[in-house]
């Protein structure tokens, strides 16, 4: 029997999210019988991270409604959960961790799942200005909610077009706020879709009721009495109350930079979420070999953190997994669905098909040349799910009548036998 | 109170007990092996699914469209299919017996 499978063997994580949850929980049910300590410095138990832009935004619910695991799970898998606790140093030859308090922790084998932290950019004022608020952890949203709730004309700018700054406004448009949103680039999304959902989706807000502009490139702030003047590049202006900042994440590789791994977009990992002797890292803070796009990739998704936990318990058990998921996303906003399987970087074709009926019901088919890269559905779970198979089995497909809404949305019907 | 039972594809009986929140929260927080729940129930991960006892249908209801949508290509889905972050815990359901879909 393989010596990790001994109860005298220690397995520390640090970071207890979607990544290291998951993670410890796949460790034991592969057969680990050590120890096995998450660390996190969010003094929070480890809850969802999508809904805090969605549903858990406008919800008046506590955070235990949304928790990854209840309490009791973790004991009940002997799970040592240390909340609230930062780790500040890793020390590779002697093989502990250096907690905040200044405690030592050795392991025998390290996974590091430190995800990212939003971007606070360089904007002249910003440090100044009143009501100022990133989205990441259940005490950003208190926070959020609180100034929400106080404020008077709930007057809310958001500095980034992204799906966390457009979730974040339809929420609180939904809690009463009067919301701009003010994008840098010339659409939104720009770096994660095609133009024809950036325009969807600009469309979708403004029939909202929520003011998208894009070129708008956010150069300071001015603190007034009562509230905040965002001044842009092009010198419009815009007064808010309360600011969402939402441009992007920094990837949290302090820790792994420290010890001298491989640092590229992220901890570079290998197939089985190895980053060296004895140390893994999976989630957010990794960049991976993808077989499929034959490339490395630095997601950020729920999927990549599960599947990547998953594959790293695995190999830690001396099994031989490979990591060869087709990455997944969606996003709500207001009473739209979109899900998005694949990654089209690189298309060189977009095709529309869109269903009969009123609802808004559609997809977009990214090709690079035959080879479908990515779909993204709107309100179509089918389109979803074919889009999945297709892309998984590398099956060819008939454009024709993949565009065609009386084909039948189907398989055999689509594929190119 | 509503006392649901899940059967596990190891074919173990788990039983259990919620008075609100959804199903699939319930099997989450009891670590019920196959449920997963990694979308947190908004029917985006399908990695809630579960089979009806047949004489329960009436418990629960039909799937809807989106269940139904995501499961489609699943090699296990059949007519008991449900993602269960879609069925909410209330008296209605007491009694209620799940098996646990395999998984692709
Ligand atoms: C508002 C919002 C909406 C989202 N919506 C979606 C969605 O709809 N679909 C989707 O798939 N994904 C979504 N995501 C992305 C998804 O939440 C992330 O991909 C996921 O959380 C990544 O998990 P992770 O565990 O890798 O990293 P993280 O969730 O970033 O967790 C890392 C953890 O490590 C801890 N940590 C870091 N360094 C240290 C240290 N030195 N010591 C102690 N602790 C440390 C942090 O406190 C943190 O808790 C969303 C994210 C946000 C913020
Ligand atoms: S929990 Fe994701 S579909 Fe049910």
């Amino acid at each position: 029997m393989s010596l990790n499978f001994s109860k005298d063997k220690i397995c520390v994580v640090i970071g207890a999210s979607h990544a290291g949850v998951n993670f410890a929980f796949s460790l034991r049910k592969e057969g680990w019988e050590g120890r096995i300590i998450l660390f996190d410095k969010d003094p929070v138990l480890p809850y969802h991270r999508p809904p805090l832009s969605k549903a858990y935004l406008t919800s008046a619910d506590a955070i235990d409604k949304n928790l990854l695991k209840s309490a009791e799970a973790y004991d009940k898998s002997g799970i040592e959960l240390s909340l609230g606790v930062t780790i500040n140093t890793i020390d590779r030859v002697a093989k502990h961790v250096v907690l905040s308090d200044g405690r030592l922790q050795t392991y025998d084998t390290l996974v590091l799942a430190t995800g990212a932290r939003p971007i606070i950019p360089p904007i002249k004022g910003l440090r100044e200005a009143s009501n100022v608020f990133t989205l990441r952890t259940a005490n950003d949203v208190e926070r959020i909610r609180k100034a929400m709730s106080t404020s008077v004309h709930k007057k809310v700018v958001i500095i980034g077009g992204g799906y966390i700054g457009l979730e974040t406004a339809a929420s609180l448009k939904k809690l009463g706020a009067s919301v701009t949103v003010l994008e840098r680039e010339e659409r939104i999304l720009a770096r994660v879709t095609a133009p024809e959902m950036s325009d969807f989706f600009e469309k979708l807000h403004a029939s909202n009721g929520v003011e998208v502009l894009t070129n708008k490139n956010v150069v300071s702030i001015a603190k007034q009495a009562n509230f905040n003047q965002v001044m842009c590049a092009d010198t419009t202006s815009y007064e808010a109350d309360i600011i969402i900042v939402g441009v992007g994440v920094h990837v949290n590789v302090a820790l792994a930079e420290q010890v001298g791994l491989d640092i590229a977009n992220g901890i570079k990992v290998n197939e089985a979420a190895k980053a060296a002797t004895d140390i893994y890292a999976i989630g957010d803070c990794t960049s991976h070999y993808n077989p499929h796009y034959d490339r490395f990739i630095r997601l950020e998704s729920v999927q990549n953190a599960v599947d990547q936990a998953k594959i790293a318990a695995a190999a830690i058990c001396d099994k031989k997994p490979v990591y060869n998921s087709i990455p997944w996303f969606w996003s709500d906003q207001y009473d739209i669905k979109l899900q998005m399987v694949g990654l089209s970087t690189g298309y060189t074709k977009a095709l529309l098909r869109k269903e009969e009926g009123t609802q808004i019901k559609f997809s977009i088919w990214y090709f690079k040349n035959d080879e479908l890269l990515a779909v993204d559905a709107v309100n179509n779970a089918k389109a979803y799910v074919l889009g999945t198979k297709f892309i998984k089995n590398k099956t060819k497909i008939d454009q024709l009548k993949l565009v065609d809404p009386f084909s039948e949305f189907k398989p055999a019907a689509l594929m190119i036998k | 109170m509503a006392k649901i039972t899940f059967i596990t594809t190891d074919n173990e009986s788990i039983e259990l007990e919620a008075t609100s929140g959804s199903v699939m929260q319930l099997a989450v927080d009891n670590d019920v092996p196959g449920i997963d729940g990694d979308c947190g129930g908004v029917c985006s991960c399908a990695t809630c699914h579960v089979h009806v006892k047949p004489e329960h249908m009436e418990k629960t209801g039909e799937a809807s469209e989106i269940e139904n949508d995501m499961l489609e290509l699943d090699d296990h889905v059949n007519e008991y299919s449900r993602l269960c972050c879609q069925l909410e815990v209330s008296e209605a359901l007491d009694g209620l017996v799940l098996q646990v879909a395999e998984s692709d």
